[in-house]
């Protein structure tokens, strides 16, 4: 039997802090295709990334075609033969698509361009796809299923005998999945081994050959999908049972707080309705690309709604911009916190004084005083480690960066807060005190959004879960300590 | 985790790096322009007459030589007043020019006088009516000639000296504040030299055509200086809309808005100076009222003091930089990103307005030619002073000593008589040097 066409083994990867792959073993034949399954944050990507030479492994072997190889960048991947589609395309806008599938591997003569040969092998290649667009537009006024073929005719141009597709169908329509479906069949049958990151069972069923899924860093199963189901799937994915990760609480929960009718923003959020009462943890569950950030996002007036209304206490906002929000008493913890939630270059003082300013500069004029006490009171009983109040904020640790990001809410005294993703990148003891906030919050009558990915956060947080599909509630979850890992899973992938 | 000698270098390169380097230029111009110096006017006079005290009898007959000039009047007046009140009986003098001196001196002799001394300045204690005073005048006889003694000092380090320097770097330094404002805010400004020039010229065709001309009086020319400076703020209030409501790069709004105030400027002058303002004008521009501090150099301390507690001390200031270093976070944290930048780019048009009158007041006259390049010295001077064109970082008075640093080498090297194009070259390689500051200090936020 000739050897697999990939081999990786006993692959080893550590970031501070995080264990991201555990010795993950990972097989790949000619004329494959392998599901790589796992919920967000399992280390799919970062197993890519180590194939695709993004990341060197700690420990652990790579062979292609029984031959050790070592990927220290992703030209190397190239040459090697491992091409990676993301589902952010790589492609210059304003170049063509024969430019595209070209650049860097320009075919020359003399130090000029042969353009025609350009030409004819790019619409060759297109052909073999069964695409058949003019090759000399500009990618930026092609469709996303074009533009993802001619990532895919690069891949093949590169003679590359290895191609990952991460959630390649995210992006597309119905219509257009099932072309790219096809091209998938062709390369199959050319003998390309192809591995598919993805989340929705009934196309990987359609696909995959085989699957393996992985879980929390590690490679827990390697099944042939004709052994499987789309129950023993999801458990696999799951799995785990809930320890007690999170801290007791005894909800009171009171009045509708917040009402939102019919919010609507093109595709990604379509006419959702949803109430929060006070006291009460709102889960907002569903997969990464769902709606739920956008969600969020448009509750916080950061991007302007096609429809909808926003009730706070029953009463109508006109909410336009997160300014508006904040006046009203609404606050978000937005998912990134590096690019979104602080000014990293500034110091932590400075970050949790910026959305309190109004109180902090009651003439214009900032009160350092009373910024400083306030600062030092929170930064004291949330335990945020911090050397000094002149600090830059890029010093702290994620988990310290996250209750940074709180306090500054905090002490804003808002009614309603949005976390979104709130525990992502965090350790386990601070993930427990960033829970026990919550609660507090809760407790004192607080309205609370909680959106993440981590369905055991979920289970063990909220008092209620919406499930969001595709910018949908697919489902609603009235009593959470009974419900299950899977019953979330069934609405999330519809 | 204790810092290395490297880390402690490295710091105190960036944060004190501009003061350094300004500290060190003056000591070098200092030392290269080390000449022989001799006191003149009142500081002459006194010294000469401490020494008459010391060595001449209250009774010798003394004779003081002056020309009829401002700066020889004090020293006559501080060396006679001096001798006067200290008990000298017999003071003689003359005022105006050698041929005067040798009038006194017949008139002397013919009197019989015995003169003992003989005090000057430094032209009037060498005129050759003097050196040949045993030979020409026997029955005067042998006076002692007093000058002033020479002494060592740097040409740079002279109060006019350094007083000129402030004077020249003022305009750039007012329009460097708002500059930095921006940059701080995550834009620039290339506008603001055309500013200058728009500004100077409608200042002076205000005076000149609303407010009387050359019979202009001061309410009027106050008027119209204001005016200009409104109008322009008003340019830049409406690059700042450009900006924000079209999301348009910076970069180009003003780009275009700088071609389009210069050209402006040309037509509302007809491409010539505008020049019929009164003399009083100039009380801006040249003149010194409170404590002998130039009135721009004033002005110029009192904006960068309000600036520097706009930046540091309001909320204001907490927002333009929120918004500079990172303008989602800050929208997100309920920051009015947008009427936070178009604050910064009216400021820095009210500010090139201010500049434009300032040296139409200077040079008392507006003309379209004025400020060119100057948006290229005052980013020069910000960027210099430490502030980080991506945004976010800096510091308003280190714009001023990036400002200083700019004017000390230009006037540096204009004592040590190097020519123009090689204090280009010069001033260019400065400017690169403190970009590279620039990067280590980022290099340094990275690592860290």
């Amino acid at each position: 039997m000739p050897p697999p066409l990939l081999q990786m083994s006993g692959i080893e990867k550590r970031f501070p802090g995080v264990h991201a792959l555990k010795g993950v073993n990972l097989t790949l034949q000619k004329g494959e295709v392998l599901a790589l399954m796992g919920e967000n944050g399992a280390g799919k990507s970062t197993l890519m990334k180590v194939l695709g030479g993004a990341h060197l492994p700690d420990q652990g072997t790579i062979q292609l075609e029984g031959e050790n190889v070592t990927i220290e960048s992703p030209v190397k991947a190239r040459a090697l033969g491992v091409s990676m589609i993301y589902q952010e395309f790589n492609l210059i806008p304003a170049l063509s698509a024969i430019e595209n599938v070209f650049l860097g591997q320009e075919i020359t003569q003399n130090g000029l361009i042969r353009h025609g040969e350009e030409k004819d092998q790019t619409l060759a290649l297109l052909s073999q796809l069964g695409m058949d667009f003019d090759p000399e537009l500009p990618c930026r006024q092609l469709t996303i299923a074009q533009q993802q073929s001619i990532e895919i005719a690069r891949a093949l141009s590169l003679n590359s005998k290895i191609l990952v597709l991460d959630e390649p169908s995210a992006v597309l329509t119905l219509h257009e999945v099932e072309k790219l479906f096809e091209i998938i069949h062709k390369l199959k049958q050319q003998g390309l081994g192809l591995i598919y990151i993805g989340h929705r069972l009934d196309e990987i069923f359609r696909i995959a050959d085989r699957t393996q899924v992985m879980r929390d860093g590690a490679c827990i199963a390697d099944k042939d999908l004709a052994d499987c189901t789309r129950q023993s799937l999801i458990e696999m994915m799951v799995g785990r049972e809930l320890k007690n990760e999170f801290p007791l609480k005894s909800p009171s929960i009171g009045k509708t707080k917040l009402k939102i009718r019919n919010m609507t923003r093109g595709k990604a959020v379509q006419n959702i309705s949803l109430k929060v009462r006070s006291g009460e943890i709102l889960g907002l569950a569903g997969l990464v690309g769902a709606g739920r950030t956008e969600l969020a996002r448009l509750i916080f007036g950061a991007d302007p709604r096609d429809a909808g209304e926003i009730q706070l206490d029953g009463k109508t906002l006109s909410v336009c911009s997160p300014r508006e929000a904040i006046a009203a008493g609404i606050g978000l913890l937005t998912e990134d916190r590096k690019l979104q939630g602080l000014v990293l270059s500034h110091s932590v003082k400075d970050n949790f004084g910026l959305p309190n300013l109004n109180r902090f500069a009651p003439a214009g004029f900032v009160k350092t005083s009373i910024e400083r006490r306030e600062f030092q009171d929170y930064v004291t009983t949330m335990r945020v480690k911090i050397s000094n109040e002149n600090q830059k904020a890029n010093q702290l640790s994620g988990g310290n960066q996250q209750k940074l990001v709180i306090a500054k809410w905090l002490a804003r005294h808002c009614e309603v807060l949005i976390f979104d993703e709130p525990t992502r990148g965090i350790d386990v003891g601070a993930k427990y005190e960033i829970y026990q906030l919550m609660n507090d919050l809760a407790a004192k009558g607080k309205a609370i959004i909680m959106i993440s990915s981590e369905l055991p956060e979920i289970l063990g947080m909220a008092d209620r879960i919406l499930v969001m599909h595709e910018g949908r509630i697919t489902g609603e979850i009235e009593d959470v300590t009974s419900a299950t890992q899977e019953e979330i899973m069934h609405f999330a992938v519809a | 985790m204790p810092k290395s000698k490297k880390q402690h270098l490295t710091h105190l390169l960036t944060e004190y790096g501009m003061i350094l380097v300004l500290i060190l230029l003056g000591i070098f111009f200092s030392l290269v322009t080390l000449t022989e110096q001799r006191p003149s006017g009142k500081k002459a006079g006194l010294q000469i007459a401490s020494i008459v005290k010391k060595r001449f009898d209250k009774d010798a007959h003394i004779l003081i030589a002056s020309r009829n000039l401002a700066i020889d009047k004090n020293f006559y007046d501080a060396l006679s007043g001096s001798l006067t009140s200290a008990g000298f009986k017999h003071l003689h003098s003359v005022q105006g020019t050698p041929r005067d001196a040798r009038a006194k001196l017949i008139e002397l002799e013919n009197q019989k006088i015995k003169l003992q001394v003989i005090l000057g300045n430094q032209t009037t204690a060498d005129w050759l009516v003097f050196e040949d005073i045993k030979l020409n005048f026997p029955q005067l006889g042998a006076p002692t000639r007093i000058g002033p003694s020479p002494y060592k000092w740097p040409n740079f380090l002279k109060k006019d000296n350094l007083l000129n320097i402030t004077n020249q770097i003022a305009v750039i330094a007012i329009i460097a504040v708002g500059m930095t404002v921006v940059i701080i805010c995550g834009g620039i400004d290339l506008s603001v030299g055309s500013l200058i020039a728009f500004s100077a010229v409608l200042c002076c065709l205000f005076i000149q055509n609303t407010a009387g001309g050359l019979d202009a009086n001061a309410g009027g020319m106050i008027l119209a200086c204001i005016a200009a400076i409104i109008i322009t703020g008003l340019v830049g209030s409406f690059t700042g809309s450009m900006i924000t409501a079209f999301s348009i790069p910076p970069f180009i709004v003003t780009l275009g808005v700088m071609m389009m105030a210069s050209g402006t400027a040309y037509l509302m002058s007809g491409g010539e100076s505008v020049y019929r303002v009164p003399d009083s004008f100039v009380w801006l521009g040249r003149e010194a009222s409170l404590f002998g501090i130039p009135n721009a150099v004033f002005l110029m301390m009192l904006l960068y003091s309000i600036a520097h507690i706009m930046m540091s001390r309001t909320q204001l200031g907490r927002y333009i930089y929120a918004v500079g270093g990172n303008a989602e976070a800050a929208r997100l944290a309920g920051v009015p990103v947008k009427w936070i930048q178009l604050f910064a780019y009216t400021l820095s048009g009210l500010l090139a307005g201010l500049g434009g009158v300032v040296m139409a007041s200077q040079l008392k006259s507006g003309a379209p030619t004025y400020g060119q390049m100057y948006e290229l010295y005052v980013i020069a001077a910000v960027v210099v002073g430490g502030t980080s064109l991506s945004g976010g970082e800096g510091k308003i008075f280190g714009t001023l000593i990036g400002a200083f640093i700019i004017a000390v080498i230009q006037n540096g090297m204009n004592l040590m008589n190097i020519e123009s194009y090689t204090q280009k070259v010069i001033l260019g390689m400065v400017i690169l040097i403190a970009v590279l500051l620039d990067k280590l200090k980022q290099k340094k936020f990275q690592t860290s």
